[in-house]
C-alpha cells in the first residue's frame, strides 16, 4: 500500500471518529455532573435526520448544525427534568427516549430519504496543510474537524485546568460537599447536562452533513454509535483526552478492517467487520487493570522496587465513576 | 467572635429537635457541647453553620443580628463548620480540594495556593502531601485540612461536630493541641462531642443537651457524675471488670504472617481461651483490620496456621470460617455490614438459617419482633436499617448474630454510639462470653481497650507487640506503644 493511501486513510479516521468526540464529551459533562444521559443513540439519530432536514429546506449548513444542538439539548433536557426535578429514574428515562427518538427519526425523515443535500466543505488549513505527513492527516480536514480537535482541549483544560471545572468534578463527587462550598448543586446540573445534550446533538448533523453524508432511514448506518459513545465515556474514565484516545482508536480499528480484508481472505468479513468492538473493549479493559484485586496480590509478590513503580502507573491510569452519577441530590 | 443564639426553635415532623436554645458563646473560648446521640446537637450546630433554618429564633455575631441562609453564607460571615464526616472530596488531590468554591479567576494558580498552604500548616505543625490523594488519607489528617481550608476561608468560628470519633490518640492530642491555638488567637470554638472525657479535658465551659433541650451549662472544674446526669437524667456507672475463661484453647494462631501491598506483619502467635477478650490497640492503619480479616478468613495468609478448637483453618474459605463459628462484625455498618433499603425482618431473614424455597413471614416476623426486643431496637420489624440511628444499627448487627458464635471478631464495635448505648453492646457482648464466645475487637478508644480486654495487642506499623495483661497496663503504657516506642 502506498504511503498517500495511509495518510489519506489516516484522516479518514479522524475525520469519520470526530462526531463520535463530539457525542463522547458531551456525556462526559452530563456524567461527570452526575446525570447519565442515556439516549445518546436516539439523540444522533434524531439529530442527524433533523439536521439533514433543516439543511435541505433552508439550504443553510449553519440552520442545520444549530437545529441539530437545540433539539440535542431538548432531549436533554427531558432528561435532566424528570431526574433533577421529578427525581425519577435516569436510566429508564434515558433508555426510552433513546427508542423513541430513533423511531421518531425514520418516521420523520421519510421524506428527507435520499435526497441532494448540502456538505461541510473541506478546508485546509493554508500553510499547515503542505506540511509533509502531518499536513495530510491532520490540516487537509473540514471546519468540524478542526473543532473537534479543539473540543478535546478546551474541555480537558477546562475540567481539570479551571475553577468551574473543578466544581464541576465535586457536583458529580460529592454534592452535598459542593453544595456546602456554594454550589447550586441542581442548576449546574441542568446546565452541564444540557450543554452535553447540545454537543451530541451536534453529532448527528456531523454525520448526515459530513461523514455520512445525506439521510438514508434505517440504512444510513448511524445506529449504534451512541452506545458506542456512552461506553467510550465509562471507558474513558470521564476524561476528555483518554475518550478521544478510545473513538480514534475504534475508528482505526473499524478502518483496519475494511484495508485488510481484501489480504485476508481466509477471514469471513463480518468478523473483521465487528472485531474492533471487542478489541476496543479489550484494550480499555487493560486500560483499568488497576482496579481488580487480583493485580493488587500479583504486584504484592513482586520485589519492593518494582511493585511500587508499577503501582504508581497503575494509579495513574485507574479511573472511577463520579461517586454520585445517577443519585438525585437533596439538600436535607 | 461571639455567637449569640437566642430562643431558636427547630422542628422535624413531630419531633421537637430544639426547643428553646439560648447559648452564647464568647470569642477565645471553646465551649463544649455535650448529650448523648440525638439530643439535637447537631441540629443546632446545622442552624448555625447555614445548613437548615430554624423554624423560630434569632442568631447574633458580635451583637448584630444575622439572617444565615446557606452554609457559604455561614463562611462569608466567619463561620466554618467540620462534619462528622469529613465533607471533602475524596478521589481528588488535596490542592484541588482547596480550590473548589474558591472565589478566584477562571484559572487558579495551583502553585500559589501549595504555598500559602503549605505555610498555614506549618503553623500547626501538620504535613499533608498538597498533592495526595484524599483518600490516601486518614480520618484525622482529613479533619486537619478541613480545619486549615476553614481557617483559609476567614473563619473566625470554627464548629467541630464529634471530631473524635475514627482518629488516633496522637492525632487527637495534636487536634486539641490546635483547637486551644485557635482560641488563644481569639476564635470561638464549639465542639460537639459526646465523649465525657474529651469535653472535660478541652473545654472552657460545657452545655448539657438532652432530647432537644439545653438543660444546664457547667463551668470548671467538672464532676463527671454531675454531666453524665444531666445528659441521661439519671446516674450510669460503668460494669465491674469480670473475667470469663471457661476452656483452655479455643482460637489459635501459629507463626502467621499477613501481607498486603501496603503492609507486612510477619510471625503473629497468639491463642485465645473460650470466654476470652483480646483489644487490638494502635493507630489506624497499622495492621488491625487486617489481622481481624485474616483470622475472620477474608484474607489468606501467605505463611503459618489458624486453627479453631482443634480444626485447622488455614487457607480454607470464609464459608469454612463462618461454619467453624467466626463472625466479623465490620466498622462500615452501612457498607458491609448492613444491606441500605431492606427492613430489619429482611434482614433477619437473610441471617437465619434457611428452610425450603419459600420464607415464611409470619415466623420471620415473630423472631424479627422478639430480637428487637432482647437488642433493645427502637425501630418497628419493617424499618428499612438506614432509618435506625447508629447505635440502633450496631444493636441491629449484634442481634443477627448466629447461635452459638465460638469466635467473634468486631472492628469498633461502639465507634459513634453514646455511653449508654456503648454499655448495653458490651453487657450483651459480655453475656456471649461467659457461653465461651472469645471476642477480637479494635477500638481508637484505649478507655474502652482497658476497660473491656482481657489481653491487649498492640500494632504499630505493621508489628504486634506480645498480649499485654490489660489488669496490670496503664493508659499512659498503652499510648507510648501505639506510638511505637517499645518496639
Amino acid at each position: 500500500m502506498d504511503t498517500q493511501i495511509i495518510l489519506i486513510g489516516l484522516a479518514g479516521v479522524l475525520a469519520s471518529s470526530a462526531p463520535i468526540v463530539f457525542a463522547t464529551i458531551g456525556e462526559t459533562f452530563a456524567e461527570r455532573s452526575g446525570v447519565i444521559n442515556l439516549s445518546l443513540n436516539g439523540t444522533i439519530l434524531l439529530t442527524a435526520m433533523a439536521g439533514f432536514a433543516v439543511a435541505v429546506t433552508t439550504n443553510s449548513l449553519f440552520l442545520g448544525f444549530l437545529a441539530g444542538a437545540f433539539i440535542g439539548g431538548l432531549v436533554a433536557l427531558i432528561v435532566a427534568f424528570s431526574s433533577i426535578t421529578l427525581k425519577q429514574s435516569q436510566v429508564a428515562v434515558g433508555f426510552i427516549l433513546a427508542l423513541t427518538c430513533r423511531d421518531l427519526a425514520y418516521y420523520l425523515g421519510n421524506p428527507f430519504m435520499g435526497l441532494q443535500g448540502p456538505r461541510v466543505p473541506s478546508l485546509p488549513i493554508p500553510g499547515l496543510a503542505d506540511i509533509p505527513i502531518i499536513g495530510v492527516i491532520f490540516f487537509q480536514q473540514d471546519v468540524l474537524v478542526y473543532a473537534s480537535f479543539l473540543l478535546i482541549i478546551v474541555s480537558y483544560v477546562f475540567i481539570f485546568k479551571t475553577r468551574p471545572g473543578l466544581m464541576l468534578q465535586g457536583i458529580g463527587e460529592k454534592p452535598a460537599t459542593a453544595f456546602v462550598r456554594g454550589a447550586n448543586v441542581n442548576r449546574m446540573r441542568y446546565f452541564y447536562t444540557v450543554l452535553g445534550g447540545m454537543l451530541a446533538g451536534l453529532a448527528g448533523p456531523m454525520f448526515s452533513l459530513s461523514v455520512k453524508a445525506g439521510w438514508k432511514g434505517t440504512i444510513s448506518g448511524l445506529d449504534g454509535f451512541g452506545w458506542i459513545a456512552l461506553a467510550l465515556t465509562i471507558f474513558g474514565g470521564w476524561n476528555p483526552l483518554r475518550a478521544a484516545f478510545g473513538a480514534y482508536l475504534f475508528g482505526l480499528l473499524q478502518w483496519l478492517g475494511l484495508v485488510l480484508q481484501p489480504s485476508l481472505p481466509n477471514i469471513p468479513s463480518q468478523v473483521l467487520q465487528v472485531a474492533p468492538f471487542p478489541l476496543m473493549i479489550l484494550t480499555l479493559l487493560l486500560v483499568n487493570i488497576g482496579n481488580a484485586e487480583w493485580v493488587d496480590r500479583t504486584l504484592a509478590a513482586l520485589p519492593e522496587k518494582t511493585r511500587k513503580g508499577l503501582a504508581n502507573v497503575l494509579r495513574a491510569l485507574r479511573t472511577s465513576p463520579p461517586a454520585s452519577l445517577g443519585v438525585p441530590f437533596e439538600n436535607e | 467572635m461571639k455567637v449569640e443564639l437566642i430562643h431558636i426553635h427547630k422542628h422535624f415532623g413531630a419531633v421537637h429537635a430544639n426547643n428553646d436554645i439560648n447559648l452564647t458563646v464568647e470569642s477565645g473560648k471553646i465551649q463544649g457541647i455535650l448529650g448523648e446521640n440525638g439530643a439535637g446537637k447537631s441540629t443546632l450546630m446545622k442552624i448555625l453553620s447555614g445548613y437548615i433554618q430554624a423554624d423560630s429564633g434569632e442568631i447574633r455575631l458580635d451583637g448584630t443580628p444575622v439572617k444565615i441562609s446557606s452554609p457559604s453564607d455561614a463562611i462569608r460571615m466567619g463561620i466554618g463548620m467540620l462534619h462528622q464526616d469529613p465533607l471533602d472530596f475524596p478521589p481528588m488531590r488535596v490542592v484541588d480540594n482547596l480550590l473548589i468554591g474558591q472565589d478566584g479567576g477562571l484559572f487558579p494558580n495551583r502553585r500559589e495556593v501549595v504555598r500559602a498552604f503549605n505555610e498555614l500548616q506549618s503553623q500547626f505543625g501538620f504535613s499533608i502531601d498538597p498533592y495526595a490523594y484524599v483518600d490516601t488519607l486518614t480520618v484525622g489528617e482529613r479533619q486537619q485540612l478541613e480545619i486549615l481550608r476553614l481557617l483559609w476561608l476567614g473563619a473566625r468560628v470554627l464548629i467541630l461536630d464529634e471530631p473524635t470519633t475514627g482518629i488516633s490518640a496522637s492525632q487527637k492530642e495534636k487536634l486539641f493541641e490546635t483547637l486551644r491555638k485557635l482560641a488563644a488567637q481569639g476564635m470561638s470554638v464549639i465542639f460537639v462531642s459526646h465523649k465525657l472525657e474529651d469535653v472535660e479535658f478541652l473545654c472552657d465551659r460545657i452545655a448539657v443537651f438532652r432530647k432537644g433541650e439545653l438543660v444546664g451549662e457547667v463551668d470548671p472544674p467538672y464532676v463527671t457524675d454531675e454531666l453524665v446526669k444531666l445528659m441521661f437524667g439519671r446516674v450510669i456507672s460503668l460494669e465491674e471488670k469480670r473475667r470469663y475463661e471457661t476452656c483452655d484453647v479455643s482460637f489459635h494462631l501459629d507463626h502467621v504472617t499477613i501481607e498486603d501491598y501496603r503492609l507486612q506483619i510477619r510471625d503473629i502467635n497468639l491463642t485465645v481461651s473460650c470466654g476470652e477478650v483480646i483489644g487490638l490497640a494502635g493507630m489506624e492503619g497499622s495492621g488491625q483490620v487486617q489481622f481481624l480479616r485474616t483470622c475472620a478468613g477474608l484474607i489468606r495468609p501467605v505463611a503459618g496456621e489458624i486453627n479453631l478448637g482443634g480444626r485447622r483453618l488455614t487457607g480454607k474459605p470464609y464459608r469454612a470460617f463462618l461454619e467453624a463459628g467466626i463472625a466479623y462484625v465490620p466498622a462500615s455498618r452501612m457498607e458491609e455490614g448492613l444491606i441500605p433499603g431492606l427492613s430489619l425482618t429482611e434482614h433477619f431473614i437473610l441471617a437465619e438459617e434457611q428452610n425450603g424455597f419459600f420464607i415464611n413471614f409470619d415466623k420471620a416476623l415473630a423472631t424479627t419482633r422478639q430480637r428487637i426486643e432482647d437488642f433493645n431496637i427502637k425501630g418497628t420489624p419493617v424499618s428499612t436499617v438506614e432509618s435506625l440511628s447508629g447505635g440502633n444499627q450496631q444493636r441491629a448487627l449484634l442481634a443477627m448474630l448466629r447461635q452459638p458464635v465460638n469466635l467473634l471478631l468486631l472492628e469498633h464495635p461502639t465507634r459513634g454510639l453514646d455511653i449508654e448505648s456503648a454499655i448495653w453492646i458490651w453487657g450483651k457482648l459480655k453475656e456471649r462470653c461467659k457461653q465461651g464466645t472469645s471476642i477480637i475487637f479494635t477500638s481508637a478508644d484505649l478507655e474502652e481497650i482497658l476497660q473491656y480486654s482481657d489481653r491487649i495487642l498492640v500494632f504499630y506499623g505493621g508489628k504486634v507487640s506480645p498480649p499485654l495483661d490489660a489488669e496490670s497496663t496503664t493508659v499512659e503504657q498503652l499510648g507510648q506503644l501505639i506510638g511505637g516506642k517499645g518496639f
